[in-house]
């Protein structure tokens, strides 16, 4: 970069007018990137946001960088193209609960076991937004909304299990209104190599608002957060008081008064198997006997090459002798010539 | 020693038909090279079931390959053959109606054994070898079966795998018939069996055992020569329409300067493109078989929005699932070829026929208006043509191009006189120039002569923009609701293609003068059909010519005018009337349909008879 200055959360921002509800939850995820991004050290033109459709995937309209607001479920798909071609390229998905899950939901697990190295940002309102609060696939079942007048019969997706059954590298969970968890989330996730996956809880005023509040909410949310941290045990409640132990592959709540913390479980970001036990903590917090909903990151493999790279080291080999002979190719093996 | 007589022939047709494990397809291929390397002009067209191994000795699994080969200009695989070689009783059932009368049967016999003709559906009593039905032909009887089982007897292979050689035996035959070397098929066989020496030796042994039958045996009473044909000079091969497509892309990828990605989905008849494509890594192709036809579109957006020749394949039930991104490319005005080999439709329709029935589709098949360019291939050899041009509008225009192309070319094969690449048209590409912090801002559809935009690459410093598939305002490229913007943006859309036919070359006349009685106006795969019919009627003296469209949408700009010199214009298509409609709506004349729809290409009698009627 020749610019010697460095850049600030301001050099980020388009000119555009940013166009969601007062109150929107999208809001704070564009301040939490617009804050990270001049952390990386890379110039602005390496960076492509490249979203669906929904409220969310607007985004990229309020970034000043390189973007592409594309079809509903499919910038998935487009940023493999992209990253596949361009490698060198710092490449972000912008995505929501029914552009991943729904319509693009098949795509989205194929870029996972691929593995190219893009980040993607899933906002999830457990709603359909920009079509006007019909229920999506991650809206719990029973909900009531323009669409299900009586109760949606669905199960929904844990999203975060999904991802793991993809066989993803990088997964983790954070929430609109904690900007510094946030923060840290979407750095980890740049930072890694490989597709990261961070779901992020977005609160939809208009139509679901509070979907998240137990998790947000001061009375509420340290008795239903589990922060998960590498290599620390896996602590939680309003004073700190409770924690998680493993029976077997059973998860229990226990009592810190009864339990030494070094006796519980660990987080270990590298083991998948714990990471699923972990995904499934995804009772209904409203049932007295719930566990708590686990934030921060699930599940790293550094070990898987991304798709980037496996691609373009054929294509590497196959260059390494320079380019082929074009007249040899159209001309083929058999030949013969008419006077 | 046989005492067969010599006669000379100006073209023959043969047809191999077997079983799908026969190895009907490899015999035909190899006997077309054999003929091509002699210098006779040819044309093939393979048929064969959908189903890899579909039931053996069924109708449904019979598998066939037809090859017309001349001493004049061929430019079709031939209407009926003149020989027809069966490995099975359903071989015949299936086949027979397309051998002209008085045609050579070469039957074997141990396919119309009671059990083959139990599969067919043939009654006992009415064994075709036997029952005189096939009186009106030259019936060669031969048990290709048991001479090649002598042949091997001390081979030390299993029977499974001698009876695999019997193509050979007929191969070799057909090379005695026809005065032709087996040097290329001796190259081919040892070349192909490098490693399983027993089987490469059995192979070459019933090859030789079938030349020597014809020479040995007292059954045929001719052999015949067919001079080589006089064709233009210069260095030729062969080619099949797939692999000709796959070469013009990448030759346009060399021409261009720019990476090749070609992003697709396997479906029949488009996925030899995918093949062929994977192969050339070392020209700087980059082939994605995505998951689903939306992500292979969508992958090649994102490559084309990364600075790459950008392409996508597929036949028409992949087109149809990429619909919505074609649009999404269509406002991006971004480079995209988009490759339909047709096939028969409707849905999965009839995957391994051929039909002209996705022009609609190209056309209209989209939500909203969105035109794009069409160019549609008419031969083998032109799919090289036309997928190099689709590349150089895409990119010299920034606009997404359609290439058509359909089962029959193909899987067709017609030699070659193949271009030197330093003869290619070029192709200019340029992409948008870094910006300094002084510069006014970068304007992302400002546009040029040609109404396209700058080609803005991420990862240049200045350029940041977004774009995407919401309506924007001219210039900026911002998102814009306003009314009279839009409706500028859809007619300045428009206006983009149309201004293509200022760089395209004007329509030709095939055969025959610009005015006249009758016009033949045809598009795409049915070129080989309509050019015999026309010399044909021609030569009777009627006053009928024959134009060809490859550009489609837009028009050469004086198509109009020619289609004003003919009292009579008629669009023979293998569909319900596609073009037809279009020719009509835009030019506003009473055109005349000629359609036909059975997964066929059009027989040149069947053009000849059709326009006479017309014209009577
Ligand atoms: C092909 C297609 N189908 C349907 C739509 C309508 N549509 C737009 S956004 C959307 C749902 C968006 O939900 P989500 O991804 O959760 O985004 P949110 O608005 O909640 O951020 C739907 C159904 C569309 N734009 N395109
Ligand atoms: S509808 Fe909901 S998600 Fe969409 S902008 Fe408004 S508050 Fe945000
Ligand atoms: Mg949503």
């Amino acid at each position: 970069m020749e610019t010697t200055e460095k850049l600030t959360s301001k050099d980020f921002a388009s000119d555009q007018e940013v166009r969601w509800c007062p109150g929107c939850g999208d809001y704070s995820i564009l301040k939490q990137v617009q804050t990270v991004l001049p952390d990386l050290g890379r110039p602005k033109e390496e960076f492509v946001f490249i979203s669906g459709i929904g409220c969310s995937s607007r985004f990229p309209y309020y970034m000043d960088t390189f973007g592409m607001h594309s079809i509903h479920g499919r910038a998935t798909a487009i940023a493999t193209g992209l990253k596949a071609t361009r490698p060198e390229l710092s490449v972000w998905i912008i995505t929501g609960d029914g552009d991943s899950m729904s319509i693009g939901g098949n795509h989205f697990i194929h870029m996972l076991r691929r593995n190219p190295d893009v980040n993607v940002l899933l906002f999830n309102n457990q709603i359909y937004g920009l079509t006007k609060g019909q229920y999506s696939p991650t809206s719990e079942q029973g909900k009531v909304t323009k669409s299900s007048p009586i109760g949606s019969v669905d199960y929904p997706f844990n999203p975060i299990a999904l991802a793991l059954g993809a066989d993803a590298t990088f997964v983790a969970r954070t929430l609109d209104r904690d900007p510094k968890h946030q923060q840290a989330v979407i750095k980890r996730g740049y930072e890694h190599k490989g597709t990261s996956m961070v779901e992020i809880y977005q609160n939809c005023n208009v139509f679901n608002d509070g979907a998240f509040e137990v998790y947000t909410e001061k009375g509420s949310k340290k008795e239903n957060i589990l922060l998960m941290e590498n290599g620390k045990p896996l602590i939680f409640g309003a004073n700190d008081d409770k924690g998680i132990m493993l029976d077997g592959f059973k998860p229990i709540i226990v009592n810190l008064a009864d339990v030494s913390a070094n006796d519980l479980w660990i987080h270990d970001e590298t083991d998948l198997v714990k990471a699923t036990i972990l995904s499934r903590f995804y009772d209904d917090p409203t049932h007295p006997d719930h566990k708590p909903r686990p934030f921060g990151v699930f599940y790293v493999n550094s070990n898987k090459n991304t798709f980037d790279e496996l691609f373009n080291n054929q294509m590497d080999a196959a260059m390494a002798k320079g380019l082929g002979d074009l007249d040899k190719l159209i001309a083929g093996n058999e030949t013969w010539v008419v006077n | 020693m046989s005492s067969s007589v010599d006669k000379e022939l100006e073209s023959v047709v043969i047809r191999f038909a077997g079983d799908s494990g026969d190895g009907m397809q490899l015999t035909g291929t190899q006997f077309t090279n054999a003929a091509a390397l002699f210098g006779n002009d040819l044309a093939t067209f393979p048929d064969f079931p959908a189903e890899i191994r579909a039931p053996i000795g069924t109708l449904a699994g019979v598998s066939g390959f037809q090859i017309h080969f001349g001493s004049t200009k061929i430019n079709t695989p031939g209407d009926m053959s003149d020989v027809l070689v069966v490995m099975n009783v359903a071989a015949l059932k299936a086949n027979l109606k397309g051998l002209v009368k008085g045609g050579v049967i070469i039957a074997n016999s141990d396919g119309f054994d009671s059990k083959n003709m139990r599969l067919a559906n043939v009654p006992e009593d009415q064994n075709p070898l036997t029952d005189g039905s096939l009186a009106e032909y030259d019936l060669k009887v031969i048990d290709v079966t048991k001479i090649t089982r002598a042949a091997l007897a001390d081979s030390g292979l299993g029977t499974k795998e001698i009876d695999r050689c019997k193509n050979m035996f007929v191969l070799g035959l057909i090379y005695w018939m026809y005065h032709r070397s087996m040097d290329s098929s001796i190259e081919f066989i040892k070349s192909k069996f490098k490693k399983n020496e027993a089987v490469m030796t059995a192979n070459l042994k019933v090859l030789q055992a079938g030349w020597s039958y014809g020479e040995t045996t007292e059954m045929f009473a001719n052999r015949y020569t067919v001079a080589p044909a006089k064709m233009n000079a210069g260095v030729y091969r062969s080619i099949m329409g797939n692999q000709a497509a796959a070469l013009g892309l990448v030759s346009a990828s060399v021409k261009s300067g720019m990476p090749l990605f070609y992003g697709t989905y396997p479906i029949t008849p488009a996925s030899d493109i995918l093949h062929e494509l994977s192969r050339h890594k070392n020209f700087n192709i980059k082939t994605f078989q995505a998951e689903d036809e939306i992500a292979a579109i969508c992958s090649s957006i994102g490559a084309s929005f990364g600075g790459n020749l950008a392409i996508t394949g597929s036949s028409g039930p992949g087109i149809a699932l990429k619909g919505e991104a074609i649009g999404l490319a269509t406002m991006l005005e971004l480079p995209l070829v988009i490759v339909n080999v047709q096939r028969a439709g409707p849905s999965t329709g009839l995957p391994t026929k051929t039909e002209q029935a996705d022009l609609m589709q190209a056309y209209f098949g989209r939500n909203g208006e969105c035109p794009v360019v069409i160019l549609a291939a008419q031969s083998p050899v032109d799919c090289f043509n036309m997928a190099y041009e689709a590349c150089r509008i895409a990119l010299e225009h920034m606009i997404p191009v359609f290439f058509l192309s359909d089962g029959y070319i193909a899987n067709g094969s017609e030699p070659w006189l193949f271009p030197q690449t330093k003869d290619l048209q070029d192709i200019k590409v340029e992409f948008a120039p870094e910006r300094g912090n002084n510069d006014d801002k970068f304007m992302p559809y400002l546009r040029d002569e040609k109404l396209s935009r700058p080609w803005a690459l991420p990862g240049t410093k200045g350029l940041e923009h977004r774009i995407g598939g919401l309506e924007k305002q001219n210039v900026t490229g911002n998102i814009s609701y306003d009314p009279n913007n839009h409706e500028q943006m859809v007619l300045l859309r428009q206006e983009k293609v149309d201004r293509v036919a200022d760089y395209i070359p004007l329509q030709t006349m095939d055969n025959g003068p610009e005015t006249g009685d009758l016009l033949i106006l045809g598009w795409g795969g049915t070129y080989g059909a309509l050019k015999t019919a026309t010399a044909i009627l021609r030569g009777e003296g009627l006053n009928v010519s024959h134009a060809h469209l490859r550009y489609i949408n837009p028009f050469p700009k004086n198509l109009g005018e020619i289609l004003k010199g003919f009292k009579t214009v008629v669009v023979p298509e293998l569909n319900n009337g596609q073009l037809v409609k279009i020719i009509r709506d835009k030019y506003f004349i009473d055109a005349i349909p000629y359609n036909k729809i059975q997964g066929l290409p059009f027989m040149s009698t069947e053009v000849v008879n059709k326009i006479k009627e017309i014209l009577a």
